[in-house]
Order: structure tokens, then sequence, then C-alpha cells
């Protein structure tokens, strides 16, 4: 059965914990207390603001945002692992949060920190795995062996995960999610802190397991990845879907597609002005600061002339950075900020 | 309910017991068997306690050895896991409703324990004897308290381990488990208290006292203890009470 994803205005409202030293010295049992009257409300975080997105079965979907954008409260809710305060989310036909134990079937995750099973070894690691999802133990065996040869483990399978690396490590969590061949697999953030190698053999997995029409969603703060892999993504920022499409798409959607960030001594207005009528440039935008980004279709060829505007103007261009099409540049005319702040 | 998924993880605690073993083993047993070595036999054997002793000690180190075992069988393993390693997250996402991993914990930590009571007897026995007078009138009364004596354990792990932070083990253990054990009516029965009514009557909020005097009242009943009805509904009570809240607080870590 092949699954995809759906979801429709997710929302989820964080109320943080109040400090341990202002409560109960760290030993509460069951629920928090009830609010003294005349205390301050709890601040409320809002993590999600409307997420609604559709996934296709088969389809590689990336989720792409800064840290605290709001991407691994995403995968949360769709993995039954935080609940939403309003909105739906579907894995194929299954409302994740009326038909959890069927949803937990169609899913494989991986999160974004190493929670392996100390405990055990690696091959333990996948054949628990298997166990908990009901697979005979010739079958866990079998996919067990199978999945440490693909993912480069078969010399480490029988020692305690401990020792791993944290390459070593994710690739054991990726091959764990994928025990249970599930029809959707999640993978937040699968290739932090991966070697470039490591990435690589990863990136065909994940290229393989899709071919076998499995629906992947992928959060990433990595465009390289995101372009490199996803057939879809959704750029999302403070909990909300701020632009979504193919990367070609997405990319295409940037006036210009070039991005020339500048630097100048003073700022001027009128030099901005000025900017605005040279010849490919779509938009300009001032930045903090005495900055400007200059959206164009051409990217070195237009430093001469700015320069020779600004020097006319008499406003000292103290640096220009100039940026090839990429999501990076998508991000930044949606928010004006970089994905990497 | 997914018996496959919920057998699947008893055997995986089981495993991880067999393979640390001989650890368990040594933080179970040591301490209260020197306990039993120096009261049972050092003072005895010296004349500072009367020989009866022997017998009075053994029913209350049985129930620090189950109460011992089945917490931090529990317990530890929650902290660690929910907080620190997260390693609980693959087990949350098996097709299993969550609640159900809580009550494997808490019968993999039921099973511990009563391995532990049953394991001590022999090893108390062979460092008291001779002189211990063991008589278990009601093997099937005795099975009931070992019972539920081990739920105890294994429900306080389980409430315990959803509500500490990791980075207040220590004070569990001396500001929870300590105070219980010294005033859990171990080393003494609860009789003994009569000069002190007010805390005769204060440490009756304590369950470990209803399970030292339970194992007391079916193993060496010729000593005062409290009713064996009284032991029962205390027991089953506090086991109750700590599995509500202990399920309440196991989902509230699970689902954020």
């Amino acid at each position: 059965m092949l699954a995809g994803i759906r979801t429709r205005d997710l929302r989820k409202v964080y109320t943080s914990a109040p400090p341990v030293a202002a409560g109960t010295g760290g030993f509460s049992f069951g629920a928090p207390k009830p609010k003294a009257k005349g205390q301050q409300p709890k601040p409320e975080i809002v993590a999600l603001d409307g997420i609604s997105l559709d996934i296709a079965p088969g389809e590689i979907f990336c989720l792409l945002g800064p840290n605290g954008a709001g991407k691994s409260t995403t995968v949360g809710v769709l993995t039954t692992r935080v609940r939403p305060t309003s909105g739906q989310a579907f894995i194929g036909e299954f409302d994740v949060w009326q038909s959890q134990v069927t949803v937990k079937r169609l899913i494989g995750v991986v999160a974004q920190r190493p929670n392996l099973d100390f405990s055990l070894t690696a091959r333990e690691i996948l054949t628990f795995h298997g166990a908990y999802f009901g697979l005979s133990s010739h079958e866990r065996a079998k996919r067990a062996e199978a999945l440490l040869e693909r993912f480069k483990l078969t010399d480490r399978a029988d020692q305690m995960v401990r020792g791993f690396s944290g390459g070593m490590m994710q690739r054991l969590s990726i091959a764990r999610a994928m025990m249970h061949d599930p029809q959707v697999l999640f993978l937040d953030e699968p290739s932090a802190g991966l070697d470039p190698q490591t990435r690589l053999l990863l990136w065909e997995i994940v290229r393989e397991y899709n071919h076998s029409g499995k629906t992947i969603l992928l959060t990433t703060h990595n465009m390289e990845e995101a372009d490199a892999l996803c057939k879809r993504l959704a750029i999302i920022d403070h909990g909300r879907v701020i632009a979504l499409g193919t990367p070609r798409e997405l990319k295409a959607s940037v006036p210009g597609g070039y991005l020339l960030r500048l630097r100048l001594g003073v700022h001027s207005p009128d030099l901005l002005q000025r900017l605005q009528g040279l010849a490919g440039v779509r938009e300009v935008r001032a930045t903090d600061g005495n900055g400007a980004d200059l959206y164009a279709d051409r990217g070195g060829p237009l430093v001469a002339e700015v320069a020779n505007l600004a020097a006319a103007a008499g406003v000292e261009l103290c640096d220009v950075h100039i940026s090839e099409p990429s999501l990076e540049n998508l991000f930044l005319h949606h928010t004006g900020r970089s994905l990497r702040e | 309910m997914n018996w496959k998924a919920f057998f699947a993880m008893l055997a995986r605690d089981a495993h991880v017991a067999r393979r640390n073993f001989v650890a368990l083993l040594f933080q179970t047993f040591l301490q209260p068997l020197m306990f039993v070595f120096i009261f049972g036999r050092v003072m005895v054997g010296s004349g500072y306690m009367p020989p009866s002793y022997k017998s009075l000690l053994l029913p209350g180190i049985m129930a620090i050895c189950m109460v011992g075992t089945g917490i931090w069988a529990v317990a530890m393993p929650l902290i660690a896991e929910f907080q620190f390693t997260r390693e609980i997250e693959d087990r949350l996402l098996a097709p299993m409703e969550i609640s159900w991993l809580a009550v494997e914990k808490v019968v993999a930590g039921t099973l511990q324990s009563l391995a532990a009571g049953f394991m001590v007897i022999p090893a108390a026995w062979l460092l008291l004897r001779p002189g211990v007078d063991l008589n278990v009138p009601h093997p099937l009364l005795f099975a009931v308290v070992a019972v539920l004596v081990a739920l105890f354990s294994a429900t306080g792990g389980l409430a315990l381990g959803c509500s500490m932070q990791q980075t207040h083990i220590g004070l569990m253990f001396s500001l929870i488990v300590a105070p219980m054990i010294f005033f859990g009516c171990t080393y003494y029965p609860w009789s003994a208290l009569e000069k002190f009514p007010i805390l005769q009557r204060a440490v009756l909020v304590n369950p470990l006292v209803y399970a030292s005097e339970g194992l007391r009242g079916t193993m060496v009943p010729q000593f005062p203890h409290l009713p064996l009805l009284a032991v029962v509904i205390g027991l089953v009570f506090f086991n109750a009470l700590l599995l509500a809240t202990g399920l309440r607080s196991f989902h509230g870590k699970s689902v954020s």
C-alpha cells in the first residue's frame, strides 16, 4: 500500500514548564499543579502556525528552514510524538492521532539526535526493532544482515553501539528505521555531522528506497541536500510555509536568480534608487545597517557598474558578495534572513 | 493490543538484564547482605542483639532487596532514556499504544524484584544460620504479598522515573529511598514504634511499611506484625496510586 502525507492547518503552541528553582525543587508527581491566583501565565511559543502540506505517495519531499523553524515539530506531529494544538495530520488515509498504532506501522523515523539502544549491539538493535514490528526471527536476521551490509556496518555488527562514531550511529539509525520496510520514511536532518563520503552513501540509499515506491520526508537546513534529493520542497520559517514547489520552480521565483549583497559606507536612498535602474537588476532592498540586496539576472558583470555608481554618489563600497541562483537566495528573499543565521 | 511487540520488549529487557547480570547481582545484594552479616551475625554473635533478631531481620532485608531492585530496574533506565540517551524513542514508535510500554516496564521490574526477593532468602539464610526460624504457614498468602511488594517496587520506579530530572538522581536516593528504608519497618517491626506514637502513625504513609510487615507476617508470623488484611489493602492502594500517577507522567513524557 502506497501512502502519502497530508496535513491541514497544523498548529502547535508550546507552553514552557516553570523554572525548576521556582517550583517544587524539581519533584513533582503527575500533572503540574494548578496555577495560583495572580500567577503569571506561562509564555506561549508558537512552533507551528498553520502548516498545510500534501505530499504524494512515492515523493521525496523536503522541509527546509533554519533551526527552530518548526521542521522537527512537524515531523513530531506526523510521527505521533507531538500532539498538535489544532489541525489534522494524515499518513495515507489514517489520521495520525486517531489511528496511532496503524500509523506507526506505516512509518520509519530517524530522529535528529541519535537515540540508539545503548544496551544492545548494532545487530541486536535491528533485530529487536524487527521484533517490535512482529517480524519472524528468520526474517529479522535476514533483513538485519542485508542492512548492515548496505550501510557498511557488518564488521562492527556485534559490538555495542556505545563506542560507535557519530556517523556510524547515524547510519545505524537509518538502517533501523528501514528495518520494518515502512511506507513513509522520516529523516530529520539525516546528514548533520556526516562526512561527505557518508553523505553521498546516504543520498544514494535514500534515492534507492524512494525508487521502491516509498514516500520520504526529509528535513534539512542544507540547501545542497534539498536540491540534490527532493522532488519538491517547502521552505518553513516561524512555523509557516513561506514557499513551496520544485527546487527549480522555487529558484526561478527569486527575481533574477542572482543575489548581490552590498555593504556600503553610509545609507544612501539615492544610490539605491540608481542601482534599481541598472540593466538586469530586478529588485533592490535596503538591509540592516548600510547594506543593500540586489536581485538581478547576472552576477559578476554587475559589480563594476555598481562600483561606478557608488563612486559617483560618493558612497564607499565596502563589500560585495555574489550568490548564484540557490535556495539560500530564495530563503533570503522571503525572510530577509540567511538560512545560516 | 499488540502482544508480539509487548513480549519483544520484555525479551529485550530480559536480554539486557542477562547481559548485566553480574553487575546487577552486586548492586542488589552486596549492601543488604553486608547488613545481614554485621547485624545478624556479628552483633547477635557478640551478644549485642538477641538471637531472635536473625529471624526478624530476614523479611525486612528481603523487602529492601525487592524494593531496591524494582525501583532501580524501572526508574533508572527511564530517567536516562527519556532525558539523556532517548533510547526509549524506538520503542515509543513501535506499533503498540504507548501506555503498554509503561506496563511492560512495570512487568519487567516486578519480575526482577521477585527474582531478587527469592534469591536473597537462601543467601541471607546461609549467612545467618543456624537460628533462623522461617515459618510460612500460608504459602499462597506469602506469594500474594510477595507479588504485591514486587509490584509496589516497579510502580514506584515508574512514578519516580517519570517525574525525576537526571540531575536529581542523588536526591531521589537521599530524600526518598533512604528515608523510606529507615522508616519502613525493615530493621524493626512496626510494633517496636509503640513508644513513639506519632512516628508510628506517620510511617503508615510509607508503602514499604506494608511490604516489610507483610513479608514478616507471612514468613515469621511468630513476631508481632500488622494484620495481613491491612497489609494487602495498603499495598493494593499504593500500587494503584503509583501506577496511575506513573502512567500519567509516562504519557506526559512521551508526547509533547
